[in-house]
């Protein structure tokens, strides 16, 4: 029996438009070859722009390379610049100070971002109109965000000090949210909470829609109180979603820079100079070209680990 | 008949055009340059004495036919963005007004081409230029006579102070009680001092006022070139003077410690709240907003001061920067103009700085809002009188200091940021203790750059 030919599908009618001097050249190659034929061009731009630079990096850490003196011979210095930064106690003070920064931005975002999503997961008149709103903080510039929250913690002229003088008495001029170093590490930590929790509510609710209602419908009939099965269905069924926003916004805000430089320049002092802060400094102000590649290697490591141990986690959770 | 009347009509066309091919060759023959399309780009920061340089470079388009392009960048960024470029070998700037700072990096690292051939060549001598500049601006390395740019825009630290306060009768006779003196602009750091603890918290015309403005910024040079003011007259000096690199013991001898102290006071009792990361914008903004008495700031920025029709005219006043115990000097700010050596417009280029060093656009430059370096014009037996701060910067000229100069000077400059802001604004560690941690820091970066660094 032969095989009849459709040629209306929209393959074989683009097959049949194809002039023979196009079509010839890849006519009799196989599948696999052609599927090589299309990933290529993908393949060398990735090696281009992420596995070279990467590789480059991972040479230059090595290196004495100093831009701002690149008449200076580059030196092959070993693991130096590698134990000049894991031996600086700056450095050290920086990823504590990062660290801080993270766990508590993400502590944050996850209880609030949680609890919205609960409240928005219910149906309410002007539930869309709410959920737009809660969600505009996200859809801003971090540079954006940064230079308004700058003036709205402005002493003299910022609302948000009046604010705070409102409810506490305290003079509005008395005191800097983003100049004091007791203020300015829950400064940074405000800003960026009321920016990603939005982020980590729209996770949540996802997670909080897939729930199937017969599962609570279930637990109606057991007479499960709505403590009982908030602890025994919602959180351990959204708990895979909940660590999916964690690592999200735990990688972000490890490599967080924009928002904090604006707000604080990492002031004051040092206060809230961020590890990526320091990076950019070493690389892009002081030149110090090698030692900045050594760092940027240990940052990419520490992250790279954290979070492939962290999925590790994530899969046993959602096979349990 | 038709065809006649084609043949005409082409005829016509043909004349036309040949007429207009005559004219149009014509203007080529008699504006070379524009017609055809040289252009130059000029790379500095972006400020009020840019604005004054754009005007005077219509000059040179109208005597050369070449178009200025400018590209100015903000200060916060102008570091960055343009050792950016010239690291990286671009072609964006032909001319460039870098940082006093830079000279010693542009020279070693080839970013500048050197002019002293060319200034042999045009008869422009160094010699006529103020000698705090030329070794500021031009000299790599210093003190010889190795020529990078050309003195551009001179500048230094100088106060503003409002002079319609001072002079009120009432604060006048209340200042005189308090401290047996007239209140008048300081002489020293002391008598400043004092000026701003009386102005801080006053009611003025029913608004609360503050003592003085300083330079607190972290992220680029602010804190720096604000600090240094009050080091520099306290005993604080780079290097021993005999022995070059050899940094313990005077950038940390006790009286440099003092002086930092100083500075936090300072900045503690008599300034603005929230001005813990506040640079030149910030001063200017304070003092127009008639928010401080006194403000630090650089003279480029007096004469858009000078102006303004809230708190200029009679309402400021200028004075040099105070001395303080162990001597009376300033920080040097200001820039020289260099051809960058990536450029492919050098000649053009060369040809604006020769247009540029003549004294006529360097008598118009101080006019219409730039600073002159050139002797001819701040010698001037008019030049005092020119303009109400003319005096005060003719002064401070005369007792300027200047930051490293260094190929590294941008770490040397981060890690003083670092240091002075850590304990003038983050209460951190002691003054000494900061002026320690910067003979460290500072000598590993010497160290790096391959100079012999003298422990004591």
């Amino acid at each position: 029996m032969t095989a009849i030919i459709h040629p209306d599908t929209p393959v074989d009618r683009i097959a049949a438009q194809t002039s023979f001097r196009v079509a010839k050249p890849v006519r009799g190659l196989s599948d696999r070859a052609i599927a090589w034929l299309f990933v290529t061009p993908t393949i060398a731009l990735l090696l281009a722009i992420n596995i070279f630079p990467l590789i480059w990096m991972i040479r230059l850490s090595f290196t004495s390379l100093n831009l701002s003196m690149s008449y200076l011979p580059m030196r092959f210095v070993g693991l130096d610049n590698y134990v000049d930064i894991l031996t600086d106690e700056d450095v050290w003070n920086r990823l504590q100070t990062t660290a801080r920064f993270v766990i508590s931005t993400v502590a944050l975002q996850v209880v609030i971002g949680f609890g919205l999503a609960l409240l928005i997961n219910r149906q309410f008149r002007s539930h869309s109109f709410w959920t737009t709103i809660i969600l505009l903080p996200m859809m801003l510039s971090p540079a954006v965000v940064g230079n308004f929250w700058t003036l709205l913690f402005q002493p003299q002229i910022g609302p948000f000090n009046y604010v705070v003088s409102l409810f506490t008495g305290i003079a509005p001029s008395s005191f800097s949210m983003t100049g004091e170093v007791a203020l300015a590490p829950w400064t940074i930590v405000l800003v960026d909470t009321w920016m990603w929790a939005p982020y980590v509510m729209l996770i949540c609710l996802a997670g909080l829609r897939s729930i199937p209602d017969y599962i609570y419908e279930a637990a109606e009939v057991d007479r499960a109180s709505s403590w009982r099965q908030f602890w025994s269905i919602t959180l351990p069924m959204t708990m895979p979603f909940l660590m999916l926003a964690v690592l999200f916004r735990a990688i972000e805000n490890f490599k967080m820079f924009d928002m904090v430089n604006l707000l604080t320049s990492g002031g004051p002092g040092s206060t809230t100079e961020l590890v990526s802060i320091t990076l950019k400094r070493a690389a892009f102000e002081k030149w110090r070209t090698g030692y900045s590649s050594a760092l940027a290697i240990i940052l990419f490591v520490t992250v790279f680990g954290a979070a492939n141990i962290y999925v590790k986690a994530l899969n046993r959770v959602k096979q349990r | 008949m038709r065809k006649s009347a084609t043949v005409k009509w082409s005829k016509w066309v043909g004349g036309a055009l040949a007429l207009f091919a005559g004219v149009a060759l014509t203007a080529v023959a008699n504006q070379p340059a524009a017609a055809q399309g040289k252009q130059l780009t000029l790379c500095w920061a972006a400020w009020d004495p840019a604005n004054a340089l754009v005007e005077l470079g219509k000059d040179f388009t109208k005597e050369s036919g070449i178009e200025m392009k400018y590209e100015f960048v903000p200060w916060t960024s102008y570091a960055d963005r343009f050792l950016n470029e010239l690291n990286s070998h671009g072609k964006l700037c032909d001319l460039i007004i870098g940082d006093s700072q830079w000279i010693g990096g542009a020279a070693e690292n080839h970013w500048y081409i050197k002019l002293n051939d060319f200034f042999a060549k045009e008869h422009i001598s160094m010699a006529d230029f103020v000698p705090a500049t030329v070794l500021g601006y031009s000299e790599w390395p210093k003190n010889t006579p190795n020529y990078w740019a050309l003195p551009a825009m001179a500048d230094a630290v100088g106060w503003t102070y409002r002079k319609d306060w001072f002079s009120r009768p009432e604060i006048q006779a209340e200042f005189k009680k308090k401290y047996s003196r007239d209140l008048a602009p300081p002489k020293t750091y002391e008598e400043l001092k004092q000026i701003a603890e009386f102005f801080e918290g006053r009611e003025i015309d029913g608004k609360k006022v503050y003592g003085a403005y300083i330079f607190t910024e972290r992220g680029s040079e602010g804190i720096t070139m604000g600090v240094t003011n009050v080091l520099y007259n306290y005993g604080f000096n780079y290097d021993n003077p005999k022995k070059p690199y050899q940094m313990a013991g005077f950038v940390n001898s006790p009286d440099a410690a003092k002086g930092l102290e100083f500075y936090k006071a300072l900045y503690k009792c008599c300034t603005a709240p929230g001005m813990t990361n506040a640079y030149m914008q910030e001063g200017l903004d304070a003092f127009k907003s008639g928010q401080v008495a006194m403000q630090m700031n650089w003279f480029a920025f007096f004469p858009g001061l000078y102006k303004d029709p809230n708190v200029g005219g009679d309402k400021i006043g200028f004075f040099v920067n105070p001395a303080g115990p162990q001597g009376h000097f300033t920080q040097l700010g200001g820039q020289g103009i260099s051809v960058v050596a990536t450029s492919d417009h050098q000649d053009d280029a060369l040809r604006y700085i020769k247009w540029f060093a003549q004294p006529a656009v360097q008598q118009k430059w101080w006019e219409i809002g730039g600073y002159s370096a050139l002797k001819a014009v701040v010698d001037a037996p008019g030049f005092p009188k020119s303009a109400p701060f003319a005096p005060q910067f003719l002064e401070s000229m005369g007792i300027v200091k200047d930051f490293w100069a260094e190929p590294a000077y941008a770490q040397l400059l981060l890690d003083m940021q670092k240091r002075v802001h850590d304990y003038v604004v983050a209460d951190k560690g002691t003054a000494q203790q900061a002026l320690d941690q910067l003979v460290r820091d500072w000598t590993k970066v010497f160290k790096e750059e391959g100079k012999a660094v003298a422990a004591e």
